[in-house]
């Protein structure tokens, strides 16, 4: 199976952190009133950004070291 | 139920986030198409799964609407005794299908759960199970489905044809596409989508009722005003020691033998939907460690699943008029807590987040049913008596078609699927019937080379029908004889709770199926020969030599390491 799932998950989470962050910087402040004053949208996205990069390093890493063997 | 709750309006971040999340399951289905070029790469993904990922998929593929969903409405309705599902259930099960049972579903070679049956007693045996599965797939499928799409009516707005529709469309297009491989990929996706969709929503609804202290000390009055002891919401072991004490209705034996043992094993140890994710690791040890690592996250799902259950009854309580719709009945509406809770806390973005993994839950539940609904469909039903001996090309057309076919029927069941208040009970009632019995067969063909597939076979027809004698003979409180019990006409005996009732049930079809196997095999003379049992009994089995392995791989290491940690948070807990 040669798909490194990794890159998959990686890529979409960092797309949905990448939303997120913006839309948490562009919105309206008044949104957040539900969500106890806290700007969710923009700290979440910050992690699901981390999470997605992590993830796309060790895929990068696997290919990296695949490419090295051969 | 309908029109208490106002419709969310979705912004475009929220449609944006659900477009890409839709675009990567179907990209997922394409691009592994090309791998799929007989039936076992279509069915068994051929064999060829990490334990990592097989292990997530284990996991996702149980993630349905029954968990979603019915745990949030359990962790509503029952408070943290919800957490036995978990810590009592699901994990001993999942060790010992690990490392006890996996050496004979891996090392048998065979490709379903009912196949094994046939290996290992005959023929009928593995028709009887594999009916009775195909059934069962289908119908929690159609659960699935129903729930999904009548959440969306009600949260969103959506029309609930459409859901329907739209969701079975996805799920179809990736199966068909790419079989198991797809599947299992697209449930570790889902698995991490699940995950942090849902932990915002926990994080701030914990904060919100000042944490777990705060959570504990606005479940008391949820107690007492309901003539339980103050901690009956928010502890899990204290209250077990009489069946009125506790929101369940169910004393601790009750509760160990019914839900910990024959259930949760019945389900986690004999069930194909979710071996099947086992059976596809690319070796015995991966397929051994399968269930062990699917363990380790399995044990804190409770934080994710019960806990918004448990915030929203508190919520409930102190909040003027209530925080949950009430349902047709009065009592409020337990399996909207967590749509609820959504709507409550999330800002458009996470919203979109939150709505999309509880999509992903659907799909992957969904998409674990169909999986295995249609490699059971073509391996045990068709090629086994209707078309025997064709070509692997002819079967893989087959499983497309099977697929295509399983997923009208899921659509059918889910506009059949509309009675139960809480949809945990349904199934709980199904694999009383089907499953708890199983699991004494399994258990004896595993361990007593002297059953036979006689014993087997009526051992299971008798099992099958206590469970459903006893069913008829008995109610729970409050309920009307027919669907919910009694309906044989007298009424022997009334439960405080349909849990209690369902535990009970599945106790007596365990029991029966277990006895009457060994007597029938003990009259009856097996047609099979140690040779033939090599490899499907325990002792007839070589040992498995992990000695070679580092200490952290072994799998029966990993196994107490696992229980060990789940008795933790059971004293945590207690």
């Amino acid at each position: 199976m040669n798909l490194d799932l990794r890159l998959p998950i990686g890529l979409m989470f960092s797309i949905f952190g990448v939303l997120l962050t913006v839309f948490g910087l562009l919105s309206n402040p008044a949104i957040y009133q539900r969500s106890l004053g806290i700007n969710v949208n923009l700290w979440w996205g910050l992690a699901l950004i981390v999470f997605g990069v992590i993830m796309l390093l060790f895929a990068m890493r696997a290919r990296g070291a695949e490419r090295a063997d051969s | 139920m309908c029109c208490t709750v106002p419709h969310i309006n979705l912004g475009s971040i929220d449609y944006a986030i659900l477009g890409v999340y839709f675009a990567f399951v179907l990209g997922i289905g394409w691009v592994v198409r090309r791998y799929v070029k007989g039936s076992e790469d279509f069915f068994l993904a051929g064999r060829s799964m990490p334990a990592w990922i097989a292990g997530l998929a284990f996991l996702s593929a149980n993630l349905g609407a029954q968990e979603v969903i019915g745990m949030a409405a359990s962790g509503a309705k029952y408070g943290m005794m919800t957490s036995h599902f978990y810590w009592l259930g699901a994990i001993p099960a999942m060790v010992f299908v690990g490392i006890f049972m996996m050496p004979f579903y891996y090392g048998s070679r065979a490709r379903s759960v009912p196949e094994y049956l046939k290996l290992r007693f005959d023929e009928k045996t593995r028709g009887f199970n594999a009916i009775t599965f195909a059934g069962m797939t289908v119908l929690s499928s159609g659960i699935s489905m129903y729930a999904l799409a009548k959440l969306l009516e009600l949260v969103l707005g959506w029309n609930f044809h459409m859901s329907v529709v739209l969701s079975a469309l996805i799920v179809l297009a990736y199966i068909f596409l790419g079989g198991l491989t797809s599947a299992i990929y697209n449930e570790v996706l889902q698995f991490f989508l699940i995950v942090l969709g849902f932990l915002p929503l926990v994080l701030l609804g914990l904060k919100d009722v000042g944490g777990w202290n705060g959570l504990v000390a606005k479940l008391g009055p949820v107690a007492t005003s309901a003539g339980y002891p103050e901690g009956a919401w928010s502890s899990s072991w204290r209250h077990l020691d009489s069946a009125a004490a506790n929101p369940m209705g169910v004393e601790w034996f009750g509760l160990a033998m019914g839900l910990g043992f024959v259930l949760s094993f019945g389900y986690w140890c004999t069930d194909f939907l979710v071996v099947q994710r086992a059976m596809a690791a690319e070796s015995m040890t991966a397929a051994r460690r399968t269930p062990l690592l699917a363990a380790i996250p399995k044990m804190l799902f409770p934080a994710l699943v019960i806990l918004p259950g448990m915030i929203a009854i508190a919520l409930h309580s102190t909040t003027a008029g209530g925080f949950l719709p009430a349902g047709p009945d009065g009592t409020p509406n337990y399996n909207l807590a967590v749509p609820v809770m959504l709507a409550h806390y999330l800002p458009s973005g996470l919203l979109g987040l939150g709505l999309t993994a509880l999509m992903a839950s659907f799909m992957s539940g969904m998409a674990g049913n169909v999986t295995a609904f249609n490699t059971v469909w073509t391996y045990d039903i068709y090629q086994s008596y209707i078309r025997p001996g064709q070509t692997d090309r002819h079967y893989l057309k087959m499983g497309h078609a099977a697929t295509v076919f399983g997923i009208l029927a899921s659509v059918a069941a889910a506009y059949a699927a509309t009675r139960f208040n809480n949809i945990m009970d349904m199934l709980q009632l199904i694999f009383a019937f089907v499953n708890a019995p199983l699991f004494a067969t399994f258990l004896l063909g595993m361990f007593w080379r002297r059953t036979t597939g006689h014993g087997a076979f009526f051992g299971l027809l008798t099992g099958t029908a206590a469970a459903a004698v006893h069913h008829g003979l008995v109610l729970s409180q409050g309920a009307v004889p027919g669907l919910k019990g009694g309906f044989l006409g007298t009424v022997l005996h009334t439960y405080p709770s349909e849990m209690a009732q369902n535990f009970w049930t599945a106790i007596v079809a365990w029991s029966t199926c277990f006895g009457a196997t060994i007597v029938i095999s003990l009259l009856t003379a097996g047609k099979k020969s140690d040779e033939d049992l090599k490899g499907l009994v325990y002792s007839l089995t070589p040992r498995q030599q992990d000695g070679g392995m580092p200490w952290y791989k072994r799998p029966a290491t990993l196994g107490v390491v696992v229980l060990g940690l789940t008795a933790v948070l059971n004293i945590i807990f207690w």
